[in-house]
């Protein structure tokens, strides 16, 4: 690799990459639309989004199990073009893990080393190195068969990881998992990128372990990459109605823009909240149900925004109590702790809810 | 209100019940084993009266004695048969049926893997209808297809000519092993094509995918993962073929005009011609026995891997 640039070169850049199929009837699906995105090396980089939204032909074209239909994808700089995946310098962890059946756990792990021709001593040590990295020493000689989902996962992320990527791309890894050994896969999966320092592009369709794993989120939908953001900024400032709905649960309240640091509810109250859409503009403002707040009506702090209603419903969740809180021409979930300190309220009791602006966001679609 | 059960009823829940006692639970399971073999009666008496008897039948006249006027009698049991089957004669017949039947089983190999993969690897319709069309072939008479190629094969006829216009040779091949290899091939190619393709299909192709993805051109992933994973079809396929192709009769009586005698010709010849069915049958019976193991052999080495 020639470097002719300074300081370090994003991982992965996609510009203007597409990606359209087409069926016998002649009917195109778009399921790439346009995409541009580049990830920072070193970087774990995570695609969101629901079933069907282009995230994993995204990371099959990284990959070069697919190839775009326009667009340029590079890897460190250099261009991927007509490369077939054999010569790109990534490895992907299948969803279904792709495991070699008539292999074992060490031969399994070892094939891109025999397939790259690594001396055979140099390959014995590498494997050894990943065995011991996912903890799979003492079932190096069994078969794919006869291993759990969960070791099965390890064995997948061995293989990969072995042939020391520069990028390894993930799509929906966990998705076999039960919960628990989700969980904890997912804290394991953390710890390992930030010990190996290889950039990691995984996909998935669940929000909670995009967050938590994340230093950044691309939302996908449609074929489209809608934000490309850390994942406390997708959860506090999302720019579309449908990250906001995505990421978490949100309440979402219809308004119009009337400047660039005002907007108009539905009712006609208006609430000084800058956004970038032009004036006039139908758009929503939405607030975390956690980030408001039910008071007493008419007892709620100024300097806040207020919207006054009335309590619907309570629902007790344990550690939160989430009320149902009609405003005259919509519907508010409120989410307070359920301590003693926090004062409960009753089904018909009237209101004044408030939040922050700092905590409301104005998202578009 | 309660909606309890009495005390003595849900005593009688707790406690053992009747159902589950262990004499029942066995006289259930022999029922069942009882009914499995009332449905598989009618077969097992079939292959019993058509298969198991006469193979019987074929044993016993291997050690029994033929007479000087050519009949077969169960008496004084010997193993005079067996004891010619060192003749030269049989020896030859034998080497040559095994080269026959192992050159007709890597011909159809290497023409109907490519096949197998190639219709594996079409659309679901275009795949029903290669597998019909490998089919259509059954839906006429075997020996009337060895006939047809023999006039395809004649000095005169379509195959002999269009060799003879391309210039590369006389074509005439009727009459030789050649012609038979080429009649078996013809005629056991489907019997290849089939399990190979049932073998192929079953692949996940996203194992290939993953094969590609660390550092295996076409050909790593196809010797690695496909080949390993189709070896079932591969060794299901070379036993239809190699076994029907060992005791051949029809083709190398048609196409080879037994000229070189094959086995099949043999043990034909000796039961018809020569009138020594001793003889005949220690053949069949050491044909037999040799298939079988060589069968479970070669599924034990193809089944190693799985």
């Amino acid at each position: 690799m020639h470097d002719t640039t300074d300081g370090p070169r994003p991982a992965v850049e996609l510009q203007g990459v597409v990606k359209r199929f087409g069926d016998r009837s002649g009917t195109e699906v778009t399921a790439v639309d346009d995409l541009d995105l580049t990830i920072a090396d070193g970087e774990f980089f995570s695609l969101l989004g629901p079933s069907g939204c282009g995230k994993t032909t995204t990371l099959r074209m990284i990959a070069g199990l697919e190839l775009p239909t326009a667009g340029s994808i590079r890897i460190h700089g250099e261009e991927m073009g007509l490369r077939p995946p054999n010569r790109r310098p990534v490895n992907t962890v299948f969803q279904n893990y792709a495991l070699f059946p008539h292999m074992t756990v060490a031969k399994n792990i070892g094939f891109g080393l025999e397939m790259r021709k690594v001396p055979t001593g140099d390959r014995a040590e590498l494997i050894d190195w990943a065995i011991q990295l996912v903890e799979m020493g003492a079932l190096a000689h069994r078969k794919p068969g006869q291993l759990s989902g969960g070791q099965q996962q390890r064995v997948a992320l061995a293989r990969a990881l072995v042939n020391r990527p520069e990028v390894l791309l993930l799509d929906e890894p966990l998705g076999a998992l039960d919960l628990k050994l989700r969980q904890q896969m997912q804290h394991e999966l953390k710890t390992l990128q930030r010990e190996v320092g290889i950039t990691f592009v995984y996909v998935t369709h669940d929000q909670e372990e995009a967050v938590t794993m994340s230093d950044r989120i691309g939302v996908m939908h449609d074929g489209r990459l809608l934000q490309v953001d850390t994942p406390e900024a997708i959860y506090e400032r999302p720019t579309t109605r449908f990250v906001a709905d995505f990421i978490g649960q949100s309440n979402f309240l219809e308004a119009t823009v009337a400047s660039a640091d005002e907007v108009v509810l539905a009712n006609g109250q208006r609430l000084r909240l800058s956004s970038d859409s032009p004036s006039g503009e139908a758009v929503a403002v939405t607030v975390r149900p956690e980030r408001l707040t039910v008071h007493r009506r008419g007892e709620a702090p100024a300097g806040l925004h207020h919207l006054e209603g009335r309590v619907e419903m309570v629902t007790y969740m344990g550690n939160a109590i989430v009320y149902g809180i009609g405003i005259d021409w919509m519907h508010l979930d409120v989410r307070c702790p359920a301590t003693l300190a926090v004062e409960r309220r009753d089904v018909g009791d009237e209101v004044t809810v408030s939040f922050e602006p700092r905590h409301a966001a104005v998202v578009t679609g | 209100m309660s909606v309890a059960a009495p005390p003595d009823e849900a005593q009688a829940l707790d406690g053992p019940s009747e159902l589950a006692t262990p004499g029942l639970e066995r006289q259930a399971e022999r029922a069942k084993a009882r009914q499995g073999f009332l449905l598989g009666l009618p077969a097992i008496l079939y292959l019993l009266v058509f298969f198991v008897i006469p193979l019987g039948v074929v044993v016993a006249y291997s050690f029994a004695t033929r007479t000087r006027s050519g009949r077969t009698e169960l008496r004084d049991w010997n193993l005079n048969a067996y004891a010619r089957l060192g003749d030269d004669i049989v020896l030859t017949v034998a080497w040559r049926s095994l080269w026959v039947a192992a050159l007709t089983t890597v011909i159809c190999l290497l023409l109907a893997y490519p096949l197998a993969y190639f219709i594996s690897t079409r659309s679901a319709v275009t795949r029903n209808l290669l597998l019909v069309g490998i089919m259509i072939p059954f839906w006429s008479n075997f020996l009337i297809r060895t006939y047809a190629w023999r006039v395809l094969l004649d000095s005169d006829g379509l195959v002999t000519q269009m060799v003879q216009a391309t210039g590369l040779g006389d074509g005439r091949i009727l009459f030789t092993t050649n012609a038979v290899i080429l009649g078996l091939v013809y005629g056991y190619l489907p019997f290849m094509v089939l399990p190979l393709y049932a073998a192929i299909e079953r692949i996940d192709w996203s194992l290939v995918e993953g094969a590609r993805d660390l550092y295996a051109n076409g050909w790593g992933a196809f010797r690695r993962v496909v080949w390993p994973l189709s070896k079932p079809g591969v060794v299901a396929g070379s036993i239809l073929v190699f076994v029907p192709s060992f005791g051949a009769y029809v083709t190398p009586a048609i196409l080879g005009g037994n000229k070189e005698g094959l086995l099949g010709s043999y043990i034909v010849l000796q039961f018809l011609s020569a009138r020594n069915g001793p003889v005949g049958s220690a053949v069949s019976v050491v044909v037999l026995v040799v298939m079988l193991l060589g069968t479970l052999l070669y599924f034990r080495a193809g089944g190693k891997n799985l």
